[in-house]
C-alpha cells in the first residue's frame, strides 16, 4: 500500500460521499451529457437579449461616435473603463486558485478551478471590450500594435502604461486560455470516451485532440501544469499591477499613488472571489454538485473574501492618511472634497465602496456566516457592486472636479448607452459561462480522481486505524514511495 | 500497414498497479505504455521512463521572449525611430520592463505548449488508440509489446497472476493517423457489456 498518502481526519474533507472514479466521472459528466433543464434555458435566453442589448449600444456607439457616451471634459474615462478595470479585477481570481494555489499545493482548489479559470477567460473577453470601443474608431484598433507600417514606420509608444496594458492584457488571455484548456484535455477525453450520440463523439474526439491518457503525456501534462502556473503566478499579479498603472503614473491627484499596485491586486481578488461563490452556489445547485463544491469549499473562499477585504480596507485608510499627510493640497481637496464630503455631487459613491468592501465583509468573521448559502451569496453580489463603486470613485471622483473650477459644473451620469453597454458584457459573460456549462466538465475530473483516495470521505474515515498505529510502523509502512 | 501485438491488461486499483509494473519489467517485458485517468505520481519512475525536458525548453523559450522584447524595443526607440518623450533618454529600460515581462511569459508559455503537443503528438482530428476507452474513466490498462519471441499465453497468465483483469492479446496498427471518433466502433458500453466480457 505505497500509495495510500495519509491525510489526518482533522482536515475535512474535500469530496463528500462515498464514491469510485466511476462515480466521479458519472457525477460530473452527467450534467454534461443530460439535455439542459429549463432552468439552464431561462438563464441562457436573459443572457443573450443582455448580449443582443450591448451589441446594439456598441452598433451606436460606432455609429454615431463616442458622443453617445455622456464623457465630458474633464470625465474622459466614465463608466466604460471603470468596467474594463472591474472585468479583469474578476478575472484575478481564477488564476490566483488555478495557479497560486496549486503553486501552494492546497487541495481545495481542485474542487472550484476549472470554473473560476473558464470564468477568468470570459472576464478578461468582457475587459477586453472596453478599451477596444472606446477607441472611437474602432476599425484603427490594430494602431495599438507593433507593426512595420507606411506611416514611418512609426512604432507605438513602449514607454506608455496604456501600451503595457496592451500586452498585458493580451497575453494574460491567451496564457489563462492555454492553461485552461490544457486542463481541459483529459477530461474532454473521458467525455469522448463515453459519448453515445455520433456528434458528441466528433465534438469532444476533435476537442480532446486525440489524448490517451498514456503515462509519458501525463508526465509532460504535469511539467506543463506546474510551469505554467509558475509563469501565471508572476503574470497575474502584473496585469493588475499594469492595469494600476495607468493610473499611478499619472500626475491627477487620486491617481498620482504609489500603493495602487498592491491595492489594484488586493481587490481584484477580493471582487474575483466574490464572482466566483456567485457562479459556484447557483452551479452546485443547479448541477448537483455539493459532494465536489462542499461548504468546505465555500468557506475557505470566504476566508480568502474576509482576508483580501480587509487588506483593501487598510489600502483605502492608507490612501486617505497620505493624501492629507503628503500635505499637497489638490490630492487632499480631491479625497476630502470630492470623496469624503458626502454632500459633495459623487460623495455617496466613496461610502456605498466603503460600505460593501470593507465594513460588510467583516461579516465573515463568524463561522456561522461563511458556511451560509444564502449569506454567502448575498455578500458575493455586495462585494461586486462595491468593487464596482471603488473603480468608480478612482476614475470619477479624481477627475471630474479638475484644477479649473470653470469646468466644474458638468455632473456626469451616463446614458442608455454607455449603461447597455455594461450589460451587454454580463450577456456576454453569462451566455460563455452557460455554454461552458452545459458543454464542458465544471469540475476537473481528473484533478478530483487524483485527490480523491486521500481526500475523499469514504477514504478518509479508513484512515481512524491508521492513526491507532505505532507513528514509526506506520511511517515505514506507508512512506510515500516513488516506486523506484 | 505495419501491425504490432500487444499484451493488453485492465487494473482497477493503483495499489496493485504499482508493483504489478516492477514485476512486468523485472519478467523483461518491455511495456508500451499505462494509460490512466489521471496522474498517478511515481509511475513514470516506476516504469522507468526519463524525465520530462518541458522545463528546459520553456526556459528556452522565456528566454527568447525577454531578448526579442529588448532587442525590438532598443531599436524601434533609439536606431530607428527616436522619439523625445520629455527629455528622458532614449534607452529608458525601466520603463520596458512591464512589455519585456509579458513577452517572457507568453512566449514561453505558447512555446511549452506547442511543444507539448508536438511531442505527446495531440492536435485537433488526431485519433489515437488506448485500448480501452474506459481508461479515460476508472481503469489503468497496461499494455505491452509481443515479439516473436514472446509466448502470449503464458505473458497473459503472469499479467493475471499480478492482478490484471481481462487480460488479451490485441493488435493494432503501429501508426497514429487521423481520424474522426464518431466511426469509433466501440462506445463506452452499458454495465452489462462489461460484465459479460
Amino acid at each position: 500500500m505505497a500509495l495510500l498518502r495519509y491525510e489526518s481526519q482533522v482536515r475535512a474533507p474535500l469530496v463528500d460521499g462515498t464514491k469510485d472514479y466511476h462515480q466521479v466521472t458519472e457525477d460530473i459528466c452527467g450534467p454534461v451529457e443530460a439535455s439542459p433543464s429549463r432552468l439552464w434555458w431561462i438563464g441562457f435566453i436573459i443572457s443573450v437579449g443582455l448580449l443582443i442589448f450591448g451589441i446594439i449600444s456598441v452598433t451606436m456607439e460606432v455609429t454615431y461616435g463616442v458622443g453617445q457616451w455622456n464623457l465630458n471634459k474633464t470625465v474622459g474615462w466614465g463608466w466604460d473603463i471603470t468596467n474594463f478595470v472591474w472585468w479583469v479585477g474578476i478575472g484575478h481570481a481564477g488564476t490566483l486558485i488555478s495557479a497560486i494555489l496549486l503553486l501552494f499545493r492546497q487541495g481545495w482548489r481542485t474542487g472550484v478551478n476549472r470554473a473560476a479559470e473558464a470564468m477568468t477567460i470570459f472576464a478578461v473577453m468582457c475587459a477586453g471590450q472596453f478599451p477596444i470601443w472606446h477607441m472611437g474608431r474602432v476599425w484603427d484598433a490594430f494602431f495599438v500594435l507593433p507593426y512595420p507600417n507606411t506611416r514611418g514606420p512609426l512604432w507605438v509608444n513602449f514607454n506608455s502604461p496604456l501600451l503595457w496594458d496592451v500586452f498585458a492584457i493580451s497575453t494574460y488571455f491567451t496564457v489563462s486560455l492555454l492553461f485552461w484548456y490544457s486542463g481541459l484535455l483529459p477530461d474532454l477525453a473521458t467525455l469522448r470516451d463515453r459519448a453515445k450520440l455520433k456528434w458528441r463523439k466528433m465534438f469532444y474526439g476533435v476537442a480532446s485532440f486525440g489524448w490517451t491518457g498514456s503515462t509519458k503525456h501525463w508526465q509532460r501534462h504535469e511539467a506543463l501544469s506546474l510551469v505554467l502556473a509558475g509563469l501565471s503566478t508572476p503574470l497575474v499579479l502584473s496585469v493588475h499591477t499594469i492595469v494600476s498603472f495607468d493610473f499611478a503614473t499619472s500626475v491627477v491627484p487620486g491617481w498620482h499613488t504609489t500603493i495602487f499596485p498592491p491595492y489594484f491586486v488586493a481587490g481584484a481578488i477580493f471582487s474575483g472571489f466574490a464572482m466566483v461563490q456567485t457562479l459556484l452556489v447557483v452551479t452546485r445547485k443547479v448541477l448537483k454538485l455539493e459532494e465536489y463544491i462542499t461548504i468546505e469549499h465555500i468557506d475557505v473562499m470566504n476566508k480568502v473574501i474576509v482576508l483580501t477585504g480587509s487588506i483593501v480596507g487598510i489600502a483605502y485608510l492608507t490612501e486617505l492618511f497620505i493624501a492629507w499627510y503628503g500635505a499637497n493640497g489638490y490630492e487632499w481637496y480631491a479625497f476630502k472634497e470630492n470623496r469624503v464630503n458626502i454632500n459633495s455631487p459623487l460623495g455617496w459613491s466613496y461610502y456605498i465602496m466603503m460600505g460593501c468592501n470593507v465594513l460588510s465583509p467583516q461579516i465573515f468573521w463568524f463561522r456561522k456566516m461563511r458556511r451560509s448559502i444564502t449569506v454567502t451569496f448575498f455578500m458575493s453580489i455586495l462585494v461586486n457592486i462595491g468593487m464596482w463603486f471603488e473603480r468608480f470613485v478612482i476614475i470619477v471622483t479624481s477627475v471630474y472636479r479638475d484644477y479649473l473650477p470653470s469646468a466644474w459644473s458638468t455632473y456626469y451620469r451616463p446614458t442608455i448607452w454607455e449603461v447597455g453597454f455594461f450589460m451587454g458584457t454580463f450577456g456576454l459573460f453569462f451566455t460563455c459561462y452557460f455554454l461552458f456549462s452545459k458543454y464542458f466538465p465544471v469540475i476537473a475530473v481528473a484533478e478530483i480522481k487524483h485527490i480523491l483516495k486521500r481526500s475523499g470521505e469514504s477514504y478518509k474515515e479508513k484512515m481512524d486505524t491508521l492513526e491507532q498505529e505505532d507513528p514509526e510502523q506506520f511511517g515505514q509502512e506507508h512512506s510515500h514511495d516513488h516506486g523506484a | 500497414m505495419a501491425e504490432q501485438k500487444f499484451v493488453v491488461g485492465n487494473f482497477y486499483d493503483e495499489a496493485v498497479l504499482f508493483p504489478a509494473v516492477k514485476k512486468v519489467r523485472k519478467a523483461g517485458y518491455k511495456i508500451h505504455d499505462v494509460f490512466t485517468p489521471f496522474p498517478i505520481h511515481g509511475l513514470d519512475k516506476a516504469m522507468g521512463l526519463r524525465d520530462t525536458s518541458l522545463h528546459t525548453a520553456g526556459f528556452i523559450y522565456g528566454i527568447t521572449g525577454t531578448t526579442t522584447a529588448v532587442t525590438f524595443i532598443t531599436w524601434a526607440l533609439t536606431t530607428d525611430w527616436p522619439l523625445n518623450f520629455g527629455g528622458k533618454p532614449f534607452f529608458s529600460l525601466p520603463a520596458w520592463i512591464p512589455i519585456t515581462f509579458e513577452l517572457t511569459v507568453l512566449f514561453a508559455a505558447v512555446g511549452m505548449v506547442l511543444t507539448f503537443c508536438y511531442l505527446c503528438q495531440l492536435a485537433p482530428f488526431v485519433k489515437k488508440d488506448h485500448f480501452n476507452p474506459r481508461s479515460t474513466d476508472d481503469t489503468f490498462v497496461m499494455a505491452f509489446e509481443c515479439t516473436e519471441k514472446t509466448n502470449e499465453a503464458e505473458a497473459i497468465a503472469f499479467l493475471q497472476s499480478l492482478g490484471a483483469q481481462d487480460v488479451k492479446v490485441e493488435v493494432r496498427e503501429t501508426r497514429w493517423w487521423l481520424g474522426r471518433y464518431d466511426k469509433d466502433t466501440r462506445p463506452f458500453g452499458e454495465q452489462k457489456e462489461l460484465e459479460a466480457v
